[in-house]
């Protein structure tokens, strides 16, 4: 299997082809079961590989797959190659397993769907374009899957194409990616340019070899930065991801929450050598992840449709994966990573178990008291609840109280500047706490809102959904005290060999004195309890009536919240009309010009065409003429 | 002459006796008529192909040099080039069955004159000495000039052949002249020899006039501007297979013989004829391209587009140097099977129960056959030169070798072209998937099938995995490349 990583993509992209070609005509139990086979057959062969690879590099070494030489010409070349490292198994057993379940959990959803083949054609393909994003073995090959996945996330958001909003969410999710992709690829040339390589080893050789100038180091950490930005959904490019929510939910799950967002903590984890180096980029990565977390953790205090809070939710969680990385904390943001697929999967597949049992409907204004009717789910939702909100000894406390301790001692930063990281995260977690219990109390207690056709439909969902949300529950409960117990630390001591060492950097992994730990532990759970004690006093009983009371109380703050503090209408203002007057004068201006001209060309062209239509009109001696007067012309140019 | 000579011209020797006896076939009359003239044409091409394999490596054994007498050569570039040329013979057999049934023709002339064709194409390829790629060239167009008036009864297939002989005869002298000014300068027509005699020479001007002359025939043999007025009216008048012919296996030979001659004969003034070929390269890019846009018929279309690809190769004969062999190699591979899927597209169109060879005839197609629009899209994209076709692998090497050679601008034309070209490329996208066909209809047989799926893969399969025909290429090459100095030229 070591040699034939190839495989692990090759075969959800065969169940792409299989689903996509023949899908439609070979009817629902084929695509069924060609898409759970191939995400089942990648899952094994992708454990299968990482046995052989433990078993054949106990130290955790690199392994190098090349398939072939796609091109070189001269100094420059391109492999198509695969790698496993540490990293590597990691996320390819979160993608394959949580790829797989998510799978299972859509034969239920999408039962009763059209376009059944079409949706797991995409599916597989995107599974197919995510092991190659994380099995390359350069930026390149890391770029062709990082656009992949970028596609399938297109095609996925639009997938109800008979709607309004999905394609235009579909386009939004594509469009802001680009700027981001424009960074990365600017990075990859600087690369090319300046170290001859874009593959990760060679790279993160010359980095850690020293003597690479500083800007550059700077700016193409900033610039893959940017690309991290896009994909990942922080500030200023979070704002497709919300929206991306047209989707159907198990692809929310899988692709915007456990899975393709997580790409830039990835990149940015690979390209540790870099970053270690650059100082300045990190303070740019965990501002801009503690922002994030904070600003998104806000919004979703007052939203109503029970994904988007969600939405907001992955948002702010990946602000916390960035402040990790930020603060060199790189274990601890592939750990919040980790446990973030696990309970934000839950999370998300668990709403589409409520959505299934509302009829479609996402409101949590007309939903409440679903506890009894839907227990399984209520009882996973709840467990992930737990984990996200950092509950000990729940998945999510032990990776963010990491990351908040690592934020708080890092060896980059001048002190000031880690306090306020740290604050702003705290703040982010109590938010988060009180916004994921808001939702857990509106959607499962009080009386229920909604009509009495949704009330007489409800139901349970089927075992296809229902044991998919069990495993993730269960895997948010324990996950965490697996992983990565304080001082007992699993997954630190399983990457620590992809951190190269550095003369002239911090060590990757620094110890934090044990008192430190175990106080910000305590502030971690209080900020937990708090933020539940406050949203179970308001929302419990009360429900809705305690937020109309927060709207009369603080109207400027709500509406801001509820707006999403206007982000979408600034850029509208800013960038996207401006930007379409820019168009419009292009399209009647500038393009009128070129249209012109080209109309002249064409002219002229085609009054060529005439003119030699007149030579030819069955007169051969014109065609000499000019064949002459061709070899003259030579001739003359010659002499 | 004993056998040992012979070994090197057997598959040509093989070929030649098939398909004079398939000459033959029709006059005994009886039961040889009733043979399938398709499958015994298919069966000496495998002979051939098969001979040609054997004696190479026979021909290893004998002589490092690998050559007869100074005249022809058995090399890696020969091989690489028949090989080319007898796969894509194939695949025009298979693409004239329904041609020659609808027009009730007799197969066995026409494909006696294509195995003639052939031959004359593999002489071409081996030749070492002018005179002997003269006679092949000349076995190549007497036989294509027939071919091309196979509608005896359609005036404008009889009109086309008329200009394409008059014209190739034309151009057949002037070459002549130009040979035969450089064997008076040189004293030799070997190309080894002609190197040679030139390195010693510092200017002559009866010299460039003959290298200007034989460039200007070669020049109307690959459709070079100002060397092209004939070329979309002969594709356009003769019968669609033999266009398809014209356009890919007579005029990959011709970048054949354009490239040995220029790489191993004349590369000591490559100072004074790079910049005229590069001003016909420029506009060869530039004014097929243009006029392209304005067809709408698509073997007109597809002439236009050819004169185009001709300026793209010359690329890799002005730039003189491996990388450019290469290309001239690859490209000459991609743009057959390319162009061939293509022609088979056209060969499929029908209009009224007639062939249809119109854009709109196209409207429809992705309805009608997704596998079959999508194979077209790959064969468009492979000529526009865009990843992961082939198309763009052959560009890539084509367009690096002139940057490499200090022709950047013609590049920087060359790409420019290529974004243009994508233009009428699309077009026929956008009637395939785009527009509804009320009226199209398609002849969808299996030998087309079976073409278009082997350009399809072939044209995929290159562009994902070009490295085993870019280690042919180089392999190929090394004989040519050896004899040449390819290091860039500072100065005679």
């Amino acid at each position: 299997m070591l040699n034939t990583l190839w495989l692990i993509p090759i075969l959800p992209f065969a169940g792409f082809l299989l689903n996509g070609l023949f899908g439609k005509r070979l009817g629902k139990g084929f695509v069924t079961a060609v898409a759970l086979l191939a995400s089942l057959g990648a899952a094994v062969a992708g454990t299968i590989a990482v046995v052989q690879y433990h078993a054949a590099y106990p130290t955790g070494g690199l392994h190098l797959n090349l398939v072939y030489n796609w091109i070189a010409s001269g100094s420059i070349g391109a492999d198509i190659s695969f790698q496993l490292d540490p990293l590597s198994v990691v996320m390819l057993m979160v993608v394959t397993w949580v790829g797989f379940l998510i799978h299972l959990y859509s034969v239920g959803y999408m039962a009763h769907e059209d376009g059944y083949g079409r949706y797991f054609a995409y599916l597989n393909l995107f599974l197919a374009e995510m092991l190659v994003l994380i099995l390359g073995s350069s930026y390149l090959l890391m770029f062709v899957g990082w656009e992949g996945v970028g596609l399938c996330s297109y095609l996925l958001i639009g997938f109800y194409y008979q709607t309004d909003y999905a394609p235009a969410a579909g386009k939004k999710a594509f469009i802001v990616n680009r700027i981001g992709d424009f960074g990365f690829l600017v990075a990859m040339f600087l690369m090319f340019a300046y170290f001859g390589s874009v593959d990760f080893a060679k790279v993160s050789s010359i980095a850690a070899a020293g003597g690479v100038e500083h800007w550059l180091l700077t700016a193409i950490c900033l610039l893959l930065f940017l690309g991290a930005v896009g994909k990942s959904a922080q500030i200023p490019l979070y704002v497709w991801l919300p929206d991306a929510m047209a989707g159907p939910t198990p692809v929310s799950a899988l692709i915007h929450a456990a899975t393709m967002v997580t790409a830039g903590v990835y990149m940015v984890v690979r390209s540790n050598a870099l970053f270690r180096l650059a100082p300045g980029a990190m303070m740019v990565v965990a501002l801009i992840g503690a922002l994030t977390a904070l600003f998104a953790a806000t919004i979703g205090i007052r939203q109503w449709d029970i994904k988007k809070v969600l939405a907001y939710s992955t948002v702010s969680q990946l602000g916390f994966m960035f402040i990790g990385v930020g603060v060199g904390a790189f274990t601890a943001g592939i750990f919040h990573l980790i446990t973030h697929a696990f309970f934000k999967a839950c999370l998300f597949l668990g709403s589409g178990s409520v959505i299934h049992a509302m009829s479609g409907e996402q409101d949590m204004r007309k939903m409440g008291g679903l506890k009894s009717k839907i227990p399984i789910t209520y009882w996973t939702f709840a467990i992930a609840t737990y984990a996200i909100a950092g509950f000990p000894p729940f998945a999510g406390f032990f990776s963010k109280d990491e990351i908040l301790a690592s934020a708080l001692n890092n060896p980059y930063f001048p002190k000031p500047f880690s306090w306020l990281i740290w604050s702003l995260g705290t703040v982010a977690a109590f938010c988060t706490a009180y916004y994921m219990y808001r939702l857990v109390y509106l959607t499962f207690f009080g009386n229920f809102r909604g009509t009495h056709e949704q009330e007489h439909h409800l139901h349970e969902s089927p075992a296809s959904m229902t044991i998919p949300l069990i495993i993730l529950a269960a895997l948010s409960a324990v996950g965490g005290a697996l992983l990565g117990w304080p001082h007992h630390h699993f997954l630190a001591a399983w990457l620590k060999p992809i951190f190269p060492e550095i003369g002239g950097a911090p060590e990757a992994q620094y110890e934090i004195s044990p008192n430190i730990e175990y106080a910000l532990m305590l502030v971690s759970s209080a900020i937990a309890v708090i933020g539940w004690w406050i949203a179970r006093t308001r929302f419990r009983d009360r429900g809705l009536e305690a937020d109309d009371q927060f709207a009369r109380n603080m109207p400027a703050v709500a509406r801001g919240m509820e707006n999403k503090w206007y982000v979408d209408e600034a850029y509208g203002a800013t960038i996207v009309r401006p930007l379409e007057g820019l168009s419009q004068f292009l399209w009647r201006g500038i393009d009128a010009l070129i249209d012109g001209t080209l109309a002249i060309v064409g002219y002229i062209v085609a009054a060529i065409g005439d003119l030699l239509r007149f030579f030819q009109t069955g007169n051969v001696r014109n065609y000499a003429l000019m064949f002459f007067l061709g070899v003259i012309v030579f001739i003359w140019v010659l002499a | 002459m004993n056998w040992n000579d012979m070994i090197y011209i057997l598959p040509e020797v093989i070929l030649t006796i098939g398909a004079s006896a398939m000459l033959l076939v029709p006059v005994t009359g009886g039961r040889g008529a009733k043979l399938s003239a398709k499958w015994m044409m298919i069966i000496l091409l495998a002979i051939t192909a098969g001979a040609l394999i054997y004696c190479s490596h026979a021909v290893e054994n004998i002589d490092q040099s690998r050559q007869l007498q100074a005249m022809f050569a058995l090399d890696g570039f020969s091989i690489f080039f028949k090989l080319l040329f007898i796969g894509a013979i194939a695949m025009l057999v298979m693409l004239s069955e329904d041609f020659l049934a609808e027009g009730k023709y007799s197969p066995w002339e026409y494909y006696s004159l294509l195995g003639f064709a052939l031959c004359g194409m593999m002489f071409m390829a081996s030749g070492v000495h002018l005179i002997t790629i003269y006679i092949g060239l000349e076995l190549l167009s007497l036989s294509s000039y027939i071919l091309a008036g196979f509608y005896k009864s359609e005036l404008k297939s009889t009109e086309a052949a008329m200009k394409y002989f008059i014209l190739g005869a034309v151009s057949s002298a002037i070459l002549l002249y130009g040979i035969s000014l450089i064997y008076g300068v040189c004293g030799s027509l070997n190309l080894l020899d002609i190197a040679a005699a030139m390195s010693t020479i510092v200017t002559n001007d009866a010299l460039m006039f003959g290298i200007m002359l034989l460039g200007a025939g070669l020049c109307f043999k690959i459709a070079a501007v100002p060397f092209h007025v004939w070329t979309p009216d002969v594709y356009e008048g003769a019968p669609t297979p033999i266009a398809a012919f014209l356009s890919t296996g007579s005029k990959a030979a011709a970048f054949a013989i354009f490239a040995r001659i220029f790489y191993t004969g004349l590369h000591d003034f490559h100072l004074e004829w790079n910049y005229v070929l590069a001003t016909i390269s420029a506009l060869s890019m530039i004014i097929g391209n243009l006029a392209a846009i304005t067809q709408d018929n698509v073997k007109r279309m597809l002439g236009y587009s050819s004169i185009a690809h001709a300026g793209y190769v010359l690329l890799g004969v002005i730039s003189l140097n491996a990388l450019g062999l290469r290309g001239i190699l690859m490209y000459s591979v991609v743009y057959v099977f390319a162009n061939l899927g293509i022609w088979a597209t056209v060969l499929m169109l029908r209009r009224h129960q007639y062939a249809g060879e119109r854009v709109d005839d196209f409207e429809g197609l992705s309805r009608r056959s997704p596998l079959w629009a999508f194979a077209m899209v790959i064969f468009l994209l492979s000529l526009g030169g865009i990843p992961p076709t082939a198309g763009f692998i052959g560009k890539y090497f084509l367009f690096a070798a002139a940057v490499q050679a200090g022709f950047g601008w013609l590049a920087v034309i060359a790409v420019l072209m290529s974004a243009v070209s994508m233009f009428y490329y699309l077009r026929l996208v956008v009637a395939m998937y785009l527009r509804e066909g009320v009226e199209a209809e398609f002849a969808i047989t299996t030998p087309l099938r079976i073409v278009a799926g082997i350009c399809l893969v072939v044209t995929l399969a290159l562009g994902i995995v070009p490295s085993s025909l870019i280690d042919q290429a180089v392999l190929s090459s090394s004989h040519v490349a050896a004899h040449a100095a390819l290091t860039p030229h500072a100065g005679r």
